[in-house]
């Protein structure tokens, strides 16, 4: 754990000092330009990227484990595609109102993520008990329709809208100011001590969810928490970021690969190791190309894509799946 | 006449409209072993998973020290009755020590890690079950017979006073059948561990004080080793007119003719 922690302060460190402008950190005290492209630019940026990159690997360990699939992954919900269209709608309509000091583009994003969700979930429970299998086709099939839409809407709008959806369709971890990183803490902070709470039963639900409830877990009321406060945090994170993808699958195996199976341990390190992946994939993403910025979906794609790859080729003791 | 510590009474459950288990009542005392024999499909693991809590029975009672099974706190009951299905499909490389370790916890607070004791006595269990040697490969990696010794010890570390074994038998080799009977004997002896197990095997039998035959969903039989397994009621409960018994001292023989 010590070892996550070192990483995540290393690659937060280098993540806020190199970029287009690299930040001579002495500098911030007397170069005011400096100054305001820490902290309006590069400092909510990486914030940013820690938040998101920690929620999406924490809910991907509690997926796997929820629906007993090593491959389970945020996305697997279908909250990417739902976020993405809400997102897209928005956009096309040209509401570009706030509610709350927050752009209607980012609720309608929320709200296309939580729509996607709850369809998932209803439809893969349409019979006595929710089916991990079903759920995760379910979620792929919604992902599907709602990119085909989003599509739908790109190919419909103007350029400039185009380009805007693009954003919601790659990922990016593009913000100014404090403000909107601080309201994200807000909701999810609490929602990730909750999550950590339910590790242990989760722990039981992963090995088994009959014994599970032979050992005294309430397995449908913990499925049923853990659903819905994983819902949330991606809800959250991809309104904010977009479709940043492999991380909830990267991060939990990687630290399942060096500390066990245990999910007290395994979502805890996932939350530090996915702040430190991502922010060190956005910190290429910006310096890669001397031109232009890579969205920082795009690099995670494809770091995380072959890295997967060869995570699933090391671990062939998996049963299932 | 005082009410039997773990009792179930006319028991009926149906899957949609196909009658899994009907009017199927049995008691179960300190320190006894109950075995449930009958042929595939005949409802012995609709039955157990009742008795286990997975399963609402549709109609019937069970009760534990008089109290209905579904009003018990479920931490509470997991430190009375464990449960060992008949497979456990981990999809994940959990240790088998880990697997081990789950079952206590009933016994460990909440938002705490298992401490030294807990450990100690998920060591003894793996070791009573007779897997102490594979504490630490991946559970994954195991074969079906060690995963049903390793399952077994899991149970085992949970300290319960009822055990309900589904096939825990079926994967283990001769010896380890035997050392199965051997270890929930003793625990019978030195815990007063009350056991109802479904198993195929029936020269395992002879182990048992109280047999249980289902048919079709109902009991078919009840009663000892001697006065269930005869020729007329195997044949009846298997649906086999070839099967033959054999009672020599203590042991039971049941073959088919071929």
């Amino acid at each position: 754990m010590i070892i996550l922690l070192v990483a995540l302060v290393v690659s937060t460190f280098a993540a806020l000092v190199i970029g287009r402008q690299t930040i001579d950190p002495s500098a911030i005290f007397h170069d005011s330009l400096s100054r305001t492209l820490f902290f309006r630019l590069r400092l909510p940026r990486v914030l940013m990227g820690l938040v998101i990159g920690s929620s999406l690997a924490m809910s991907g360990g509690a997926l796997q484990a929820l629906f007993r699939n090593p491959l389970a992954d945020p996305f697997m919900l279908g909250v990417s595609g739902g976020g993405a269209l809400g997102a897209s709608v928005a956009i096309a309509l040209g509401w570009s109102a706030r509610v709350g000091g927050i752009p209607i583009v980012f609720l309608a994003s929320f709200a296309g993520a939580l729509a996607a969700v709850s369809l998932v979930k209803a439809l893969a429970s349409s019979g006595a008990a929710t089916m991990p299998g079903t759920l995760l086709l379910s979620g792929v099939a919604v992902n599907l329709i709602s990119g085909a839409a989003v599509l739908t809407i790109q190919y419909l709008t103007d350029p400039a809208s185009a380009l805007r959806i693009l954003r919601w369709l790659v990922g990016s971890l593009d913000v100014v100011g404090l403000e909107p990183v601080g309201r994200m803490v807000l909701v999810l902070l609490p929602a990730w001590i909750a999550l950590l709470a339910f590790s242990r039963q989760l722990n039981l639900i992963a090995i088994d969810e009959d014994t599970a409830v032979t050992l005294g877990v309430n397995v449908r009321r913990c499925e049923t928490a853990v659903h819905a406060l994983c819902a949330l945090i991606v809800g959250v994170t991809v309104s904010a970021g977009g479709a940043i993808g492999f991380i909830g699958l990267l991060a939990p195996h990687a630290v399942r690969l060096l500390f066990g199976e245990d999910l007290r341990i395994v979502l805890p390190g996932s939350l530090l190791l996915g702040a430190a992946f991502l922010v060190l994939a956005d910190a290429l993403g910006r310096t890669a190309l001397p031109s232009t910025e890579l969205p920082v979906g795009a690099v995670t794609g494809l770091i995380g894509g072959p890295l997967f790859l060869w995570l699933l080729r090391r671990r062939q003791q998996f049963s299932a799946l | 006449m005082r009410q039997p510590w773990f009792d179930a009474r006319n028991l009926e459950y149906a899957y949609g409209a196909y009658l899994a288990v009907r009017n199927v009542s049995l008691s179960v005392q300190h320190a006894s072993m109950t075995a449930i024999i009958g042929a595939n499909g005949s409802g012995k693991s609709t039955l157990i998973r009742m008795l286990a809590g997975l399963l609402e029975p549709r109609r019937g009672s069970i009760t534990l020290e008089g109290v209905a099974l579904n009003r018990w706190n479920p931490r509470l009951r997991a430190r009375q009755i464990a449960y060992v299905p008949q497979a456990t499909p981990v999809a994940f490389p959990f240790r088998a020590m880990d697997i081990v370790l789950s079952g206590r916890t009933p016994h460990a607070p909440r938002y705490r890690f298992e401490d030294a004791q807990d450990s100690e006595k998920a060591l003894a269990a793996l070791d009573f079950a007779g897997a102490a040697h594979l504490a630490d490969r991946p559970f994954t990696s195991l074969s079906g017979g060690e995963r049903q010794m390793v399952v077994l010890a899991r149970a085992l570390a949970q300290e319960p006073r009822l055990l309900l074994l589904d096939e825990p038998s079926s994967s283990l080799d001769l010896k380890h059948r035997a050392d199965l009977i051997r270890t929930l004997s003793r625990l019978r002896e030195t815990t007063q561990l009350a056991v109802l197990m479904i198993t195929h095997d029936l020269q395992l039998t002879s182990a048992f004080d109280q047999i249980i035959a289902m048919r079709c969903g109902e009991v078919a039989a009840q009663g000892t080793a001697r006065e269930v397994l005869n020729d007329a009621l195997l044949r009846d409960v298997y649906g086999d007119p070839n099967i033959r018994s054999l009672h020599s001292g203590d042991q039971t023989l049941v073959w088919v003719e071929l």
